[in-house]
């Protein structure tokens, strides 16, 4: 790849209001369907908090001062932030642009490419945010918050839920057909699942893994944010995330826009 | 009517997609109120050549215009004025008929009473009103095309773009359709329309153009095309090889064309030859008919398989 070739990838998209018609076009299905779709996020955490939390908990002591089912609890607010939007923008956004054509068909009005493509990552973010909102929900009624800062989940999971969109973005533009998604699903989605500080500490990994889940795994910084405000406590290594994810995600939003654009427009 | 009004304008136009040459320097224009056919085998560009009217495909090379403004400028300002059917079914299968018109208007920025406003009528229109809740899924090939051209007037457009607009339609459903887009000519709307089907483009175009290749061969009314290309009438015999001779005798500057087992005499001499040999030499399977598109397009483009 040439150079001028390297840089039209991160060239800005000019991007206007019509993003929001895109976002609308989505929400708008997800509204008519939306207790199919309240069900998954509010009932999967409380199978874990039940069979992780009181049945495999009652077997460990509290980590980091923590009883296990607390402990728990802010990684799965934290998955249910990258599973949603890592998964709309994979699955959910092929399915449009493939079988449904419906960016085609978006694309012959006034509406650009660019402004498809960021509409379609602003409501991965959406997703993060209702997903993510749901399990709070569920996380307090177990009684597991205690600190008012949790109400900044939200935030977190707009920032985290835009930068997971964006990454699967990148992905569904490389993307051949549908199965191509199993590999991303086992190869980056699994062991973030595993490995970021979700369901033990992180400091338990040897010292090389702790560094690599740090540096490449985004999921590590999302579960750090959410951890440090439903707990209330605000280390500095929360600023680090916070960077990291603030830095990473606009790279990946501008990279998925313009690799997008490259697969669709020839 | 069509006036001279020059609505669309090509010069040079090109586009590639790697090394293939889909639109190969074709120049063309397209006037205001009229019907304009392109025909062509697949593969010829047709396609192609819409797209970049309606500015999702980038030009490789050339110029376009519509309505004075430049394809590679001002994409919106044209994509505004103009609806599209395109060749494959892309309607929203997440939501009903009515919602599709609804979401689509809301993509121009219509305002919602008014895009409900436009949405009954053209339902209406298109005699959909007793599927407007359904969901698309449920709805025949002919519905769906009906709705697809609904949608692309739901933004009242200057131009309308149609890509075969009428394939795999019983004649039922394309007789509908046509007389819709007889009706939006006579509204003054410009249409440019892409189809197999030559009798179809006979019946609707003002003018056509035939591409080849991604070059334009020929253009024209298509009933001067017919004129210059073929004649007024072709005769059709069973193929025997006296019968052969014969004609090669009666019609030395005709072409003839052995197909199967027929026949076929293609004369620009006047109406009535063919009658007059027949008296003299009843032929087995003679029939005489009349000229038609589909003639010249066979013989512009050929008749081996394109594909």
């Amino acid at each position: 790849m040439k150079v001028a070739e390297i840089a039209s990838l991160f060239k800005l998209p000019e991007l206007t209001y019509r993003v929001w018609k895109v976002w609308q076009r989505d929400f708008d299905v997800f509204m008519k369907t939306w207790k199919v779709n309240f069900f998954p996020p509010l009932l999967e955490p409380i199978f874990y908090l039940v069979a992780m939390g009181y049945g495999l908990g009652s077997f460990v002591q509290p980590i980091e001062g923590l009883p296990y089912i607390q402990f728990i609890a802010p990684a799965l607010i934290s998955i249910s932030i990258m599973y949603s939007s890592f998964f709309e923008c994979t699955y959910g956004s092929f399915v449009r642009m493939y079988f449904q054509k419906t960016f085609d068909a978006i694309i012959a009005t006034p509406i650009s490419i660019e402004e498809v493509i960021a509409g379609e990552l602003l409501w991965g973010a959406t997703r993060s945010i209702i997903s993510s909102t749901i399990v709070l929900a569920v996380v307090a009624a177990f009684g597991l918050i205690s600190n008012p800062l949790f109400i900044l989940i939200p935030l977190v999971a707009f920032l985290g839920g835009l930068m997971f969109s964006s990454m699967a973005m990148v992905f569904t533009s490389l993307a051949p057909n549908i199965d191509f998604f199993n590999y991303p699903g086992f190869l980056f989605i699994t062991p973030m699942f595993l490995l970021s500080g979700t369901f033990f500490p992180l400091t338990s990994l040897p010292p090389f893994m702790q560094v690599f889940a740090k540096a490449f795994l985004p999921l590590t910084h999302v579960v750090d944010l959410s951890r440090g405000l439903i707990i209330g406590n605000l280390e500095s290594s929360l600023l680090i995330s916070l960077v990291w994810i603030a830095t990473v995600t606009p790279i990946f939003f501008v990279l998925s826009i313009n690799m997008m654009k490259r697969k669709l427009i020839k | 009517m069509a006036g001279s009004e020059v609505l669309i304008n090509a010069e040079s136009l090109t586009k590639k997609y790697g090394d293939f040459v889909a639109v190969d320097n074709i120049g063309f224009q397209v006037y205001k109120g009229e019907c304009c056919g392109f025909l062509g085998p697949n593969g010829a560009g047709k396609t192609t050549a819409i797209k970049t009217i309606h500015c999702v495909l980038p030009l490789t090379s050339g110029k376009l215009t519509v309505a004075g403004m430049n394809v590679s400028e001002k994409p919106r300002e044209i994509k505004k004025m103009i609806g599209v059917t395109p060749q494959e079914d892309n309607l929203d299968p997440d939501f009903s008929v009515i919602t599709n018109l609804l979401v689509y208007a809301r993509y121009f920025d219509i305002q919602k009473a008014e895009a409900l406003k436009r949405a009954e009528a053209l339902l209406k229109f298109f005699q959909l009103e007793g599927k407007k809740d359904v969901i698309i899924d449920e709805l025949s090939t002919g519905m769906k095309r009906r709705l697809i051209l609904a949608r692309a007037l739901v933004n009242e457009p200057k131009i309308l773009l149609l890509d075969e607009p009428t394939t795999g339609l019983d004649p039922q459903a394309r007789h509908l359709i046509w007389d819709k887009i007889r009706d939006l000519r006579k509204q003054g709307v410009t249409i440019i329309l892409t189809t197999h089907y030559m009798d179809e483009a006979a019946e609707l175009c003002d003018r056509t153009l035939i591409m080849d290749n991604g070059k334009i061969i020929e253009e024209g009314k298509p009933s001067e095309l017919v004129k210059k290309h073929i004649g007024e009438e072709v005769l059709e015999v069973d193929y025997d090889e006296k019968v052969m001779k014969t004609l090669q005798e009666e019609f030395p500057e005709a072409r003839l064309e052995v197909l199967g087992d027929r026949i076929r005499v293609f004369t620009i001499q006047p109406h009535g030859v063919f009658e007059t040999f027949l008296r003299d030499f009843p032929s087995k399977g003679a029939t005489i008919r009349n000229a038609n598109l589909e003639d010249v397009f066979l013989k512009l483009t050929g008749r081996q398989l394109k594909e």
